[in-house]
């Protein structure tokens, strides 16, 4: 929690600065799209959190999400499936990726990383191969459908009703109620279920969960599975926003921007730690820092990818720092109790580096 | 018994494989001759516990020094110290006769002195070569010269006895031929002395006769041995001399021919063992049975064991017996090779612990930091994580229900402090302890398996640890407990069972025993 805190100070900071610096920042129409974005990045964020707090680590993410955006046109307009079907399938299709790497990490016992780094190639591999790299749209159809994405909820009072199409009035972007309901349901499963208990036990030390008994395939698997699933609910409200998708390129380095946002919101890559409310923070920040280089004008486009990594790895190294002083810190008389020789015995290091 | 024979070390077995020239060296070791390495008067304490007390110790060339004693007697400490890990508080060093300092390891190799560790330390990555040369690569205008690493290899194998390519993988090797490698290693640095540390305890009977026939060859080179080993049939085989250490003391010294086994043992052994209060339990209905349970570790030999409610029964064995790999397999975070293990009247599913844990079983592991704790989580939920069931309606975890419980727990442990807030990697090993006991306890297990339940605890935990055991028990549970500390197993064990090499050799009741009628259980070379 104070780690968020720490990270929504940052991006308050990030849009003082951009607001201060260029003109088109604090619009209605900047803020709503600024929503919209980190919405929908925050549902990948929140799958990727997902793998990363048991321990695991999603490549696919990226490649998740093109293998959807271009099936649910395809689906729809090529083969003229209903949408409640089309949306099933991907759904479907999303618990099966799920099942198949999940199942490759914790029975096969391969390394996450390879596992998903493999399926990364294969997905938008499937994905152009079924569409033979043509562009999927949706033909100004399915209006229905794409206002799950493309919707605005008025906020009454604040929302402009007369002037609503217009750039000047605000509305919160439909993805957003998206991931409030994502979230609060991740949160809860998190904070107050068993599942949630085991996942985060899991992560922190899955030989001591196995040990009391968790059954640590089947929540390595379930982790894996909403991963995917998460990945391929994004990928559609992405298509669905967009209107259309090209294989080739639709969704390329998603998984890099959800992994940071999830590392950012204080999921440590060790497994067993991170809130869902810090993912979210993380991957609005993300958003913030995408659209300040965007709007300022003296900081070259093209630089966009190198300051975004700068700034994650600063934030990362704050946190760590911070992280030493209030161990050395909270260090009680007590540790230091164990007499040198149990600790010997336990052939540990006088000062134990921890994990977190 | 071997050992009242007259000494004539290495004759008396059958030859070594390489050489045939030991037989007449043992007259290199002269009473007279100059000592190499000599501790006077050592004394080393860690915090308050004095690990070595006013130790004097000589090592000659071409000569095998044992030093024996109980766990925590001092024998680690005391081989650190001529290896340059520590150095005493108090108390010279001599090497060649003069005062001096091992200030590092890498300081006493410089002087000829090495070290092989119990647990080895190869790299699985690196062929033998490299291995062997680590450190100290050969060179040539800067670059590593291949042709060279690998001539001194292959002439340090050859010494040896190994007969392996050194440019084969080490990931490839068995235990034996590592512990070979990592002698070869020590030699090739031109290694005078050479401090061995329980190098037969994983050992097969095979690869030790090899090892200590090895050991007997470099005695008769000149070289100085110094062995440290929980095996007195070994030690007895193969030292000139032999050290007994208790409680940090030299408590004897015995020439080769004055030692037999029961003077050794008794040296050891020394103290009163403590009175026991147990009380007597009438032995309910068998909670825990093993019928024919073959383990990864030693499939050859069949287990059976029953264990009734009520009793505490505890597994004697040394390093390498077998008890840990029991103890996993009965929990089953290893799966059997063979046999049926059940639980009351109905058999376990193989290799599912957590099958184990729900019927009501539970498993304080040896290595709690990598096997038993969440370390930077609190400690309420180390307490929790084997019976969130319990506190949880429809999968959702009740807080209150979860501080009550640790509430209760750690009153019930007097753990200290008892603020369950705190992350159990700030606590000490005794509470730690407690904590992993505390999980089981929660679920109030029907069978109860403890792997060294007091390894790194502090005395006064230990008695604590020791009467929450005998607790569970009398309400009902049944214990199996593994433990090298003999005191330990005679304290706390209504019964107990003898293992060694993954085998029961015997099965007593606890007020019968005696360390000495254990040890020699324990130790009984099957094969002699």
């Amino acid at each position: 929690m104070k780690k968020a805190l720490g990270i929504l100070v940052l991006m308050v900071a990030i849009g003082i600065f951009t607001a201060l610096a260029a003109d088109g920042f604090l619009t209605a129409y900047n803020l709503e799209n600024l929503l919209r974005r980190t919405a929908l990045f925050g549902i990948l964020a929140i799958g990727a959190g997902l793998v990363i707090m048991a321990g695991g680590i999603d490549l696919s993410t990226g490649s998740v999400v093109c293998l959807a955006g271009c099936m649910l046109p395809w689906l729809l307009v090529d083969h003229g499936w209903s949408p409640p079907a089309a949306v099933a399938a991907i759904v479907a299709a999303g618990i099966a990726i799920g099942l198949f790497q999940g199942w490759l990490v914790a029975w096969a016992r391969l390394q996450p990383f390879l596992v998903t780094l493999c399926g990364l190639l294969f997905y938008r591999g499937l994905a152009r191969g079924f569409t033979e790299d043509q562009t999927q749209g949706f033909r100004g159809g399915f209006e229905e459908l794409r206002s799950l994405a493309t919707g605005r909820i008025p906020v009454p009072g604040l929302t402009d009703l007369e002037a609503f199409d217009g750039p000047s009035a605000f509305a919160i972007p439909a993805p957003v109620a998206s991931l409030v309901v994502i979230a609060v349901l991740a949160a809860f499963l998190l904070r107050y279920t068993v599942w949630g208990r085991w996942l985060l036990a899991t992560g922190r030390n899955p030989q001591a969960a196995a040990y009391s008994g968790v059954p640590v395939k089947w929540v390595t698997l379930s982790a894996f599975v909403l991963g995917a699933v998460l990945s391929a609910y994004g990928g559609m409200l992405f298509v669905l926003d967009v209107g259309s998708a090209q294989p080739a390129d639709f969704g390329n380095f998603y998984e890099l921007y959800a992994i940071a946002a999830a590392v950012l919101g204080g999921c440590s890559l060790r497994g067993g730690e991170g809130s869902v409310v810090g993912i979210v923070v993380g991957a609005a920040l993300m958003q913030v820092l995408r659209n300040a280089l965007v709007l300022v004008d003296w900081i070259p486009d093209n630089l966009e990818y190198a300051v975004i990594g700068a700034v994650i790895l600063l934030g990362v190294l704050a946190d760590e720092l911070v992280r030493r002083v209030a161990r050395r810190r909270s260090r009680s008389p007590l540790e230091t109790s164990g007499s040198p020789q149990a600790r010997e015995a336990r052939n540990e290091p006088a000062v134990r580096s921890d994990r977190s | 018994m071997r050992s009242r024979q007259r000494p004539r070390p290495a004759a008396r077995r059958a030859p070594p494989p390489r050489t045939s020239r030991v037989n007449g060296a043992s007259t290199v070791s002269e009473p007279g001759s100059q000592p190499i390495l000599e501790v006077r008067g050592a004394v080393k304490r860690f915090g308050g516990v004095v690990a070595l007390d006013r130790v004097d110790a000589v090592v000659r060339g071409g000569e095998v020094l044992a030093v024996v004693g109980e766990n925590g007697a001092g024998k680690s400490t005391l081989m650190k110290i001529l290896a340059g890990v520590h150095e005493p508080d108090a108390g010279e060093l001599l090497v060649d006769g003069a005062a001096s300092r091992l200030r590092s390891v890498r300081d006493a190799q410089r002087r000829g002195i090495a070290l092989v560790h119990q647990e080895l330390n190869l790299a699985e990555n690196l062929d033998v070569a490299a291995n062997i040369v680590l450190g100290r690569e050969p060179r040539r205008l800067g670059v590593l010269d291949r042709a060279a690493a690998t001539r001194q290899a292959q002439a340090a194998l050859d010494r040896v006895g190994l007969r392996i390519a050194s440019s084969t993988p080490v990931a490839s090797l068995g235990v034996g031929a590592r512990q070979l490698v990592e002698i070869a290693k020590a030699l090739s640095a031109e290694a005078r002395v050479l401090i061995l540390d329980e190098p037969t305890a994983s050992l097969s009977r095979h690869e030790t006769d090899r090892l200590l026939a090895l050991l007997a060859d470099l005695r008769s080179r000149g070289t100085a041995v110094v062995l440290i080993s929980h095996r007195l049939d070994e030690v007895l085989r193969s030292a000139d001399r032999i050290v007994v250490l208790r409680d940090g003391r030299v408590r004897g010294e015995l020439a080769r021919a004055d030692a037999t086994r029961d003077a050794i043992v008794s040296l050891m052994v020394g103290r009163e063992v403590a009175a026991v209060s147990r009380a007597t339990i009438a032995r309910g209905a068998p909670l825990l049975r093993a019928r024919g349970v073959r383990t990864e570790a030693n499939p050859r030999s069949a287990i059976d064991l029953e264990i009734a409610s009520g009793e505490v029964v505890g597994i004697a064995g040394l390093v390498g017996s077998g008890r840990t790999e029991l103890l996993e397999t009965l929990f089953g975070v290893r799966r059997a090779v063979a046999g049926e293990i059940l639980l009351g009247e109905r058999a376990l599913p193989a290799g599912d612990p957590r099958a184990a844990v729900r019927r009501g079983m539970g498993l304080v592991p040896e290595d709690r930091a990598h096997h038993g704790l969440f370390l930077p989580d609190p400690v309420r939920r180390n307490f929790s994580m084997a019976t969130l069931g319990a506190i949880a309606s429809l999968g959702v975890i009740s807080s209150r229900s979860e501080r009550a419980l640790a509430d209760r727990l750690a009153r019930e442990l007097d753990l200290r402090p008892p603020d369950h807030g705190r992350a159990a990697a700030t606590l000490s090993g005794g509470n730690q302890q407690k904590v992993v006991l505390g999980r089981w306890i929660a679920a109030n297990p029907k069978v109860l398996l403890l792997d060294e339940p007091t390894r790194g605890v502090d005395v006064g935990a230990r008695a604590e640890i020791h009467a929450i055991v005998r607790r569970l028990a009398a309400a009902g549970a049944a214990v199996l407990f593994a433990s090298s500390e003999l005191d330990e197993v005679l304290a706390l064990s209504d019964r107990i069972l003898c293992l060694r090499d993954g085998e029961v050799t015997g099965s007593l009741v606890a007020a019968e025993a005696t360390e000495e009628t254990l040890m020699a259980l324990m130790t009984a070379g099957r094969a002699a």
